[in-house]
């Protein structure tokens, strides 16, 4: 399988032949339709409904072979055309088996889902294996993994006509599907007839579904629908962005994944393109600049940093207000909370970096723009524990801590109202609860042996 | 059974029938609704004037939700009318504003404040067309009257409770009704949220429009509303605040669900308002 020779790479990446051309265009236009489409669905929380779909299109595959084949019609029986239509037949009728559930049944949506996924899968492959008896029905096992090699011409046709199609119906009712699919109650309350927009973008997914069959197989054309969009997920919050960037991936996937496929032709196309999407959202799921694990690792670890920049901030504030000089030792920062000496250390070394704290002989001083900040630091730290022990009855051992947990989430506006509550306004700075007496040492001390 | 044909407040209630159909901006005559067969709301039958703020109370399941999904089509009821001023909904869409619970939406949607509040234009947009600069300015405006102007590009899940609640008091806004309809609008929102929805009720109560309330906060019902329904399955009673909001009327709504708690602060309110 892997014997293909640079002369294969050569002639499917020139897209030489007439026929590597039609596969690789229809194989990125279904991926950038399904992609489009897979975005609504997605929104829509109905990202199952596109497997029940194509599985539910076997028996209609198989069946419609079976009987144009019994009546006489074996050569009827291959062309795409029938086969489609009977694919489009047991599609539809698994969409009204579905709603049928959830109208007179009290089943949950997942359970009729997964009832009309596998009962439409297993009689559609009971078919198949009937339809292995009969000459000619080499190349339908091809619609279960998808074989690009077996497209012709006129699949791509359908494939463009279909995704084109689609696309148009996307763009017109963009405004209309999207309210749908953030608030159905408010649309169905405006007038727009929801069940009819529900059913349109099913008509949609049935749609791509079919014309994807050949491509992708029944098995992986959820993988079109539901990848790419996931993946997009990723990299943006806005629905715009999100679709162009869900039918680019699907593109990318369908041109890569069908190049593949056709340098090793033993590969199913379907498996290649799931591969492909796979990839990429692996990709997007570690970088999305949104959702990425690496970026909120990189937002946490800056959180982190940023606090402790704080911490250390007001501790060399509040050292040195009971000092004639301004100079603070390493040890008095230790004293100040429990941290490590590394943690003491590195934070230094990075305020030091960053020009709020000076390394002196024999101590750390506050800059002019780290002393700004130091007293910005201190007030909004003072003024919550201030609220806390006022409003909220907090006792003044314990507020320095929750004030500590609390303080680094506030935004502006709120350290604004707190103030104007406290009416603080006009000092420049309350004084610290826990002033240094004797009593207060050892009633913190205790509090803390008590955490 | 329902004695609510008794009370007095009914019988005020029942005096708004002599206004000019046209002028009344619901009412609502022996709907009932059923899920699976059971009853959600029984017979329920009432006006509101034109230009007063009334508050839905009940307990919990006792139809609030379901009565303003009724009004508007949105479910099937089996038996009963609604008319809109005067017509039925269908006919009179657009004087009514809708602002559903806040939790029945997925705050993660991709799209940011000034999409939702445009969203409350579609309809008159129009099909197939896409949303243009003045109706971004109209829903900018609607923003500013809720007070979160400043939030117009920011993506929905980064609001807090109260500034979810704003953007969809303003996207109902944007829609210029003269009847809305707001489901629990005060559930946990924050103080300052809670001053800006009761400013825009007056507001809207200065301008001739009437606004039908879901509440679920006993105390402040006085303060907010000048009518009120109670409900629970049935009308349980009906009417101008003052002679309606009562101890034994609130009893009955809630059977026993009403606390110790409610029944005693209720009283102190009710002393303090009488002195």
């Amino acid at each position: 399988m892997l014997a293909s020779s640079w002369d294969d790479w050569w002639r499917v990446l020139s897209l030489r032949d007439y026929n590597t051309r039609v596969v690789v265009l229809a194989a990125s236009v279904l991926g950038l339709s399904s992609g489009w489409v897979g975005s609504m669905m997605l929104l829509r929380r109905r990202a199952l409904l596109g497997d029940a779909i194509s599985h539910a299109t076997t028996p209609g595959i198989a069946g419609v072979f079976l009987i144009l084949t019994l009546l006489g019609y074996g050569d009827a029986a291959k062309s795409p055309l029938w086969l489609l239509l009977g694919a489009t037949g047991t599609g539809l009728l698994g969409v009204l088996v579905l709603l049928a559930l959830g109208r007179f049944t009290r089943l949950k949506e997942d359970t009729s889902l997964g009832i009309v996924l596998s009962v439409f899968f297993g009689a559609g492959v009971a078919l198949l294996s009937l339809c292995q008896e009969f000459p000619g029905a080499a190349g339908l096992d091809s619609f279960i993994f998808g074989k690009t090699a077996s497209m012709g011409r006129a699949d791509a046709q359908w494939i463009v006509g279909v995704s084109a199609l689609v696309l148009a119906v996307l763009i017109l009712l963009r405004k209309e599907l999207t309210l749908l699919c953030f608030d159905d109650t408010f649309a169905g309350s405006n007038g727009f007839p929801v069940i009819a927009l529900d059913l349109a973008l099913m008509g949609l997914v049935i749609a791509v579904c079919i014309v994807g069959l050949q491509a992708v197989g029944i098995v992986l054309m959820i993988a079109l629908l539901v990848i790419p969009p996931a993946s997009a997920r990723f990299w943006t919050d806005d629905i715009r962005k999100m679709t162009w960037l869900a039918a680019t991936f699907g593109a990318v996937a369908g041109l890569i994944g069908a190049i593949l496929s056709g340098i090793y032709s033993k590969l199913p196309s379907g498996a290649t393109i799931v591969l492909v999407c796979s990839s990429c959202f692996a990709v997007s799921l570690l970088f999305g600049t949104r959702r990425g694990w690496v970026g909120r690792l990189l937002r946490r670890l800056s959180l982190r940093r940023s606090v402790a920049r704080q911490h250390l901030l007001r501790a060399m504030f509040e050292a040195q207000e009971g000092h004639a000089d301004d100079l603070v030792r390493f040890e008095e920062l230790m004293d100040a909370r429990s941290w490590s000496v590394g943690n003491l250390r590195r934070t230094l070394a990075r305020a030091i970096a960053s020009q709020w704290i000076i390394d002196r002989q024999g101590g750390y001083q506050l800059t002019p723009r780290g002393m700004v900040e130091a007293e910005r630091m201190t007030r909004e730290h003072r003024l919550w524990e201030l609220y806390l022990m006022t409003q909220a009855d907090v006792a003044p051992a314990r507020v320095d801590r929750q004030a500590d947990r609390i303080e680094h989430v506030l935004e502006p506006e709120l350290v604004a109202r707190l103030r104007q509550m406290l009416d603080e306004v006009d000092s420049p700075m309350p004084i610290n609860p826990h002033a240094p007496s004797k009593d207060d040492v050892i009633q913190k001390q205790a509090s803390e042996d008590l955490d | 059974m329902n004695d609510s044909r008794n009370l007095p407040a009914a019988d005020a209630a029942q005096n708004h029938t002599a206004l000019d159909a046209a002028h009344c901006p619901l009412a609502v005559d022996d709907l009932t609704v059923a899920y699976h067969r059971r009853p959600v709301i029984w017979d329920v039958e009432f006006e509101i004037p034109p230009g007063s703020l009334v508050g839905i109370v009940g307990p919990n399941g006792a139809g609030k939700s379901t009565l303003l999904k009724a009004v508007m089509d949105l479910i099937p009821v089996a038996s009963g009318e609604v008319r809109v001023f005067g017509k039925p909904y269908r006919q009179n869409r657009d004087r009514v504003g809708y602002v559903p619970q806040r939790e029945s939406v997925d705050w993660d949607f991709p799209v940011n404040v000034l999409d939702v509040v445009t969203m409350g234009l579609y309809h008159r947009i129009g099909w197939c067309w896409p949303e243009r600069k003045r109706h971004r300015d109209q829903a900018m405006e609607a923003l500013d009257q809720v007070g979160i102007a400043d939030l117009a590009r920011r993506q929905i899940s980064q609001l807090s409770g109260g500034q979810q609640q704003r953007t969809f008091l303003a996207r109902a806004l944007v829609q210029q009704a003269d009847l809305y309809l707001m489901d629990e609008p005060f559930a946990a929102v924050d103080a300052s949220t809670e001053r800006a929805i009761v400013d825009i009720l007056d507001h809207m109560k200065a301008d001739g429009r009437t606004a039908m309330v879901i509440h679920h906060d006993l105390q402040t019902v006085p303060d907010y509303f000048d009518h009120v329904i109670l409900l629970n399955m049935r009308i349980v009673a009906k009417g101008p605040v003052d002679e309606v909001f009562t101890t034994e009327n609130l009893q009955k709504t809630y059977g026993g669900r009403l606390t110790l708690l409610d029944e005693v602060s209720e009283a102190m309110r009710r002393r303090e308002r009488s002195m």
